[in-house]
Parts: structure tokens; C-alpha cells; sequence
């Protein structure tokens, strides 16, 4: 593939994912532009997750590519892959913080690991980062001596130590309260709106998704394919899956009771199995 | 219609046909403390035998006095004898309740293929199985240990990152808060040498040989030996728990998402530590040792300077050399079993605890085994 067809700041490529003999997710095909804001949808256990350690490189695809700025990661060499790594700032679920290491010593550790900056200037950035993220203060604190969502917003905290061009985010709002989800969010569109970070977010919080991603891949757990690609809010309307469609009206669409053509049992349709 | 016949009667299970209608018939309590509930393999065997297959299979629990999910989890069953044999389920005929329970777990279709559960396998098969896996982590371990090979070459030329302050700290860990285990352990093992000793050599009048016995034990085997014990029940757990502990909680992942690398980071700085910390560990325990040989000799009747000059005559630099190259080796080898059994440590906490076990169990192995390879190598050198 050239790399002018290959223009867009992240390409995946018939991408297939599969843990041992299991295949979690088959050809997936996608693009995310520079400065979008793009969101991993999908039910519990769908591979959103697995999606993104493929695209970060902790996992090895099955099959398929993924591109940053037209180059290879997926078969980049040692040397390439750790340049490439350097732009990405990744918040796992779980938070991932070192844990013995304070708030403060984790966000500073890619500082001090990848730039010349001095203690005084380090410092600074750390309170900065820590401030953005609502933890002021807690500069001192052990993960474990944190909340779980202040776990989660002291890793969003390391992970844009470094200004990245592209933020990775494994559920950033799951166990956090109303307000601080929406203050996550408006952190994601201000990053993306004055670094012009790409933002690749996992989430299954449809208040999220519509009102930060331009766009989503939604992962069809039935099929283990893409279920659908594009802006969430013409997606809700127009989308011919039905899994879709039931996941971005909160399960509204309700389970219905159908009857088989040929034995004329009933059967509980099954969100988007409408028999096939 | 036919007249009904009776083909399963239980106290609270019948099972009639009624023309191509299978009426399941419930009675009495039905939860799960109830002992002796009927199997819904009656209803399997009544669909299979009756010649033709029902066309639908209907309910009357009516006479139902109570229940709980047993009643639903049977009812499962046979809607999936339902499915498997293509008869109509009647959800109609049920109450309102079970009803509802059992359209909630009928809801998502179990999902085919979620994971290749592996079937009981023939004897071969297990064995092949049982093969690949065990090739599959041979190929793992050399794979880790040429990552270490390569960080310590990197170290050497001065490319490898990762923090001295790390080093300072396992050091610390490693050394200086082993120290009184050590001692403890050491001065024991002098005493008992010494005892082992006595017992030998008094009928020859030859007591005051413990001296050699006790200074050549500590100093060629034993001290190097407890150590490295030690250290692995110690050190090793320790390494295999912290980096297993990161590996769950994704923290491994959060460095290698940084472009660093783990080997590098967590693994280099605690294989420096024991290397350095491992000798001189030996060093002191040797001198522990003849001291707790020394109390003994005293108690009984023997002279500090008696015990102290035998000991220096006994034990001279090449004795102290085996031991201590064998420190090296052994301060090595409890640092990688650790932190390969932490790294290979699966996602949950289960695995943290087996990886801490392996590592003890690999560690201790490891040493037994290159003492015995030291031992052959020393005999031949005549050292
Ligand atoms: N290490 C693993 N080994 C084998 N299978 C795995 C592993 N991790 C995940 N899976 C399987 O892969 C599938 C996708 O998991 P994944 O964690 O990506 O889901 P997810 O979409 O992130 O779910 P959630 O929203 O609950 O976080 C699941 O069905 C799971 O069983
Ligand atoms: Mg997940």
C-alpha cells in the first residue's frame, strides 16, 4: 500500500485479532483523521479493549496492519516502534499507575525519561497536569492511597505528560461520577481543540460518545465485525444493525418475540437477530 | 383427540401426551432446598422416545406451591431440549413469573465457539497438548533470558536506561534487610556443623578438627547454599510477586506503552542488586558460621586461638574462591527465576500467588543444580 493511500493519522488494515485459537474480532478496516476525536463502542467482552492494546502494540494482529501516518507499526523494528511509542500517552483501565511510586514521581517519570527538563520546570508540569485532571494537591499520594477514579484521572494525568499526538483512553469515565465524567470530557475536546491531540476512546457511555466523538467503530459482538463506522449521532438513526441500533438508544428498542417460518416456534429475538 | 397417556409419573413431575403436544405436569414445591427434585432428563428421554417428535411442549404448574430458580433453571433445560429438537416452547402456558425469568436468560442466545473449552481429549491428545505447552514455555524462558542477555550487553556498553535508584533500593531490599535472617540462619548452621562435627571426631580425640569441618562447609557449600536458599524464599518471591502484581494491574504494559522496556527497567536494576548484594551476603555468612562453630568449640574445651588458628590453616583463599564464584552465579539465578516467573504471570491474582510459588520452587531447583555442576567442575580443577 502507498503511503499516500495511507494518509490519514491512524490506519487499521483487515485487522483480525484472536487470542490463542479464539477470534475476537475479524477484518477490521477503519481511519481516524488527525485531531479526531474516535470512539471504540461496543458491549462488554466485544474486544474494545483488545482492540486498543493492537493498536498500541501490545498485541501482535493475527492478521492486518496498523499505520501511523502511513508508516507500518505493526512491523516497524525495535527502534522505529520505541519513536512512534514516544507519541502515543495511553490510560489503561484500570488506571495502571506505579505503584510505588506517588502521583507525582509517575507523572513526572516520562518527563524526566524524555526530556532535558530541569527539577524546578519538571515539577511545574506535574502540578499543571495533576491540576487539569481535578488532583491538586495530591501530588504526595500513593495509587493506593487514591480512590479508583482518581487512579484513573492521575494516569490521564501521565499520559498527557508528554503532550502526545495521540491519546489513548480505555474508559475513562467508567467509575466516575457524573461531574467528573463531564469534566473528563470537556478536558478531551479541549486537548483535542488546542494541542490537536488525536483521541482514540473506549467507552460505552453514550453521553460520552455523543457528545465528544466525530466518530466511532462499533464492534458487533454477534458477528465479530464491525457493526458499523461513522458520526454516532447519523449512526443512531440510520445504521441497518440492530445491535447498533439497540446500543445507541440504551437497549430501547426493546426485545421482541418472534416465531419461527418453518416450525412456527417462538423464539426471544435476540438484539440484532432478527433470525437468520 | 386422543386419550391422555401417562408415560412419566413422579410425585412432582408427569409428563403426558396429548396428540402432538407434550404436557409437562408440575407439582408441589419447587426451589432448591427441596431434596429430590425430578431431573430434566425425564423430559429429554420422553422427547426422544415417543416415535414422532412433539410439535410443542406445554406447561400446567398449576399445581406449583412454591419455587425459586430451580423451577426456572429446569424450565431452561427444556426449552433447550426445545431447541436442540426443534419443538415449539410454550410460553404462554406458563405463569406470568417464571415466564418472564426464563425469556430474560432465553434472551441472548448462548453464544456458540465463545472459547475452544477443550473437550475431554484422548490419552495422545493429552499428551501432544501437554507438549506444546511445555514447548511453548521453553521457547518463552530462552526468549526472556536472550532479553537479558541483550539489557546486560546494552548495560555494559552504557545504553541501557533505567534508574540507579532503583539499583540502591533493591539493593537495600535485598541485602541490608536480609541481614538478620542471615545471621540468624548462618550462626545455626555453624553451630550444628560444629555439633554434627563433635560427634564424629571426639571417639578419635580429634576434636579440635571441627575447626576444618566447620570452615571448609561454610565457606565451600554451605553458606553460598543457605544463601541462595534464603534469597530465593526471600528475594526471588518477592521479585516474581512485585513484577507479577504489575503485570495484572497493566503497570508493565504502561511502560512498554512508553517505549521503555520492562526487561530494562524492572528486571536489569534487581539482577544488578542480587549480583552485588549475593557475594557479600555469602561473604558474612561465612564468618557467622565459623563463629557459631567457634561457640561450640568453646563449650567444649577447645581455645579461641586453638579454633582460630586451625581454621586459618584449614581454610585458605581457593576455598574462599569456590565459594564466592559460586555466589556470583547463584545471586544470578535466583534474580532471573523471580523476575521471569513475574513476567510470565498470567491476569489475575491467582496467578500472582502461583508465580511467587514457581519461583521458589524453580530458584531452589536451579541452585541444587548448579551446585552439582560447580561441584564436578571444582573436583576437576582440583580447586
Ligand atoms: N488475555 C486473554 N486471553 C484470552 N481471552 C481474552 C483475554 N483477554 C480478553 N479475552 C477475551 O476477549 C474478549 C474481548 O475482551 P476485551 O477485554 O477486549 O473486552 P472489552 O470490549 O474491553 O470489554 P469491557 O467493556 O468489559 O472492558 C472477551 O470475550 C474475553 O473473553
Ligand atoms: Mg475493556
Amino acid at each position: 500500500m502507498t503511503k499516500s493511500e495511507l494518509s490519514a493519522h491512524i490506519s487499521v488494515r483487515d485487522l483480525t485479532m484472536a487470542y490463542g485459537d479464539f477470534v475476537v474480532m475479524r477484518d477490521l478496516t477503519f481511519e481516524v483523521g488527525r485531531g479526531e476525536v474516535f470512539a471504540i463502542m461496543g458491549g462488554s467482552g466485544s474486544g474494545k479493549s483488545t482492540l486498543l492494546r493492537h493498536m498500541i502494540g501490545l498485541l501482535k494482529p493475527e492478521s492486518g496492519r496498523v499505520y501511523y501516518d502511513g508508516v507500518d507499526f505493526t512491523d516497524a523494528d525495535d527502534e522505529q516502534r520505541t519513536q512512534m511509542l514516544r507519541k502515543f500517552g495511553v490510560m489503561f483501565q484500570g488506571g495502571a499507575l506505579w505503584s510505588s511510586q506517588t502521583l507525582a514521581e509517575n507523572v513526572a517519570f516520562p518527563l524526566e525519561e524524555f526530556t532535558d527538563l530541569g527539577e524546578e520546570d519538571i515539577r511545574e508540569t506535574v502540578a499543571l497536569k495533576l491540576a487539569l485532571v481535578g488532583l491538586r494537591g495530591f501530588e504526595d499520594f500513593y495509587p493506593a492511597e487514591i480512590s479508583g477514579g482518581m487512579c484513573k484521572r492521575a494516569s490521564l494525568a501521565r499520559a498527557m505528560a508528554l503532550d502526545p499526538e495521540i491519546l489513548f483512553f480505555d474508559e475513562p469515565s467508567a467509575g466516575l461520577d457524573p461531574v467528573s465524567a463531564r469534566r473528563l470530557d470537556e478536558l478531551i475536546l479541549e486537548l483535542r481543540d488546542s494541542l490537536g491531540t488525536t483521541v482514540v476512546v473506549v467507552t460505552h457511555e453514550l453521553a460520552s460518545i455523543f457528545a465528544i466523538a466525530d466518530r466511532a467503530i462499533f464492534l458487533d459482538a454477534s458477528t465479530r465485525r464491525m457493526g458499523g463506522l461513522g458520526d454516532p449521532k447519523t449512526l443512531r438513526g440510520q445504521t441497518d444493525n440492530e445491535n447498533l441500533r439497540l446500543f445507541l438508544n440504551r437497549g430501547m428498542v426493546g426485545l421482541q418475540l418472534s416465531h419461527d417460518p418453518a416450525t412456527g416456534a417462538p423464539f426471544v429475538v435476540a438484539p440484532g437477530r432478527r433470525k437468520s | 383427540m386422543d386419550t391422555p397417556t401417562p408415560s412419566h409419573d413422579g410425585d412432582a413431575l408427569t409428563i403426558t401426551r396429548e396428540g402432538d403436544a407434550l404436557w409437562v405436569r408440575l407439582r408441589g414445591p419447587w426451589t432448591l432446598m427441596t431434596g429430590n427434585r425430578p431431573l430434566p432428563t425425564a423430559v429429554r428421554t420422553e422427547v426422544a422416545q415417543g416415535g414422532a417428535l412433539p410439535r410443542i411442549m406445554r406447561f400446567d404448574l398449576t399445581g406449583v406451591t412454591e419455587y425459586d430458580s430451580a423451577l426456572v433453571s429446569f424450565l431452561l433445560n427444556c426449552h433447550d431440549i426445545c431447541v436442540a429438537t426443534k419443538t415449539q416452547f410454550d410460553f404462554e402456558s406458563l405463569p406470568v413469573g417464571p415466564r418472564q425469568l426464563l425469556r430474560l436468560a432465553t434472551a441472548v442466545p448462548q453464544v456458540e465457539d465463545v472459547r475452544p473449552r477443550l473437550a475431554r481429549q484422548n490419552f495422545l491428545a493429552q499428551i501432544g497438548i501437554w507438549a506444546q505447552k511445555e514447548w511453548a514455555e521453553a521457547l518463552e524462558v530462552l526468549q526472556f533470558l536472550g532479553d537479558c542477555t541483550l539489557a546486560l550487553r546494552r548495560f555494559f556498553v552504557g545504553r541501557a536506561r533505567f534508574r540507579w535508584s532503583d539499583v540502591w533500593l533493591e539493593m537495600q531490599h535485598c541485602g541490608v534487610d536480609a541481614l538478620p535472617i542471615v545471621t540468624l540462619i548462618a550462626f545455626l548452621m555453624g553451630l550444628i556443623l560444629a555439633y554434627v562435627g563433635a560427634v564424629t571426631l571426639r571417639p578419635y580425640g580429634g576434636l579440635i578438627f571441627i575447626a576444618n569441618l566447620v570452615g571448609l562447609a561454610m565457606v565451600r557449600e554451605m553458606a553460598s547454599m543457605m544463601t541462595g536458599v534464603l534469597m530465593s524464599g526471600r528475594t526471588g518471591a518477592s521479585f516474581a510477586a512485585q513484577l507479577g502484581t504489575m503485570k495484572v494491574s497493566e503497570e508493565i504494559a504502561a511502560l512498554r506503552t512508553m517505549g521503555l522496556s520492562p526487561i530494562e527497567y524492572l528486571v536489569l536494576p534487581r539482577m544488578i542488586a542480587l549480583f552485588l548484594m549475593f557475594p557479600l551476603l555469602t561473604l558474612y555468612a561465612n564468618f557467622v558460621g565459623m563463629f557459631g562453630g567457634l561457640v561450640v568449640a568453646l563449650t567444649m574445651g577447645l581455645s579461641y586461638s586453638q579454633y582460630t588458628l586451625q581454621i586459618t590453616n584449614a581454610v585458605d583463599l581457593t576455598n574462599f574462591s569456590v565459594g564466592l564464584i559460586k555466589s556470583f552465579f547463584f545471586g544470578i539465578i535466583v534474580a532471573v527465576t523471580g523476575c521471569l516467573r513475574g513476567m510470565q504471570c498470567g491476569n489475575s491474582s491467582a496467578a500472582v500467588g502461583e508465580a511467587t510459588t514457581r519461583a521458589v520452587v524453580s530458584g531452589i531447583t536451579w541452585l541444587v543444580v548448579a551446585d552439582a555442576i560447580f561441584a564436578v567442575i571444582f573436583n576437576t580443577l582440583k580447586m
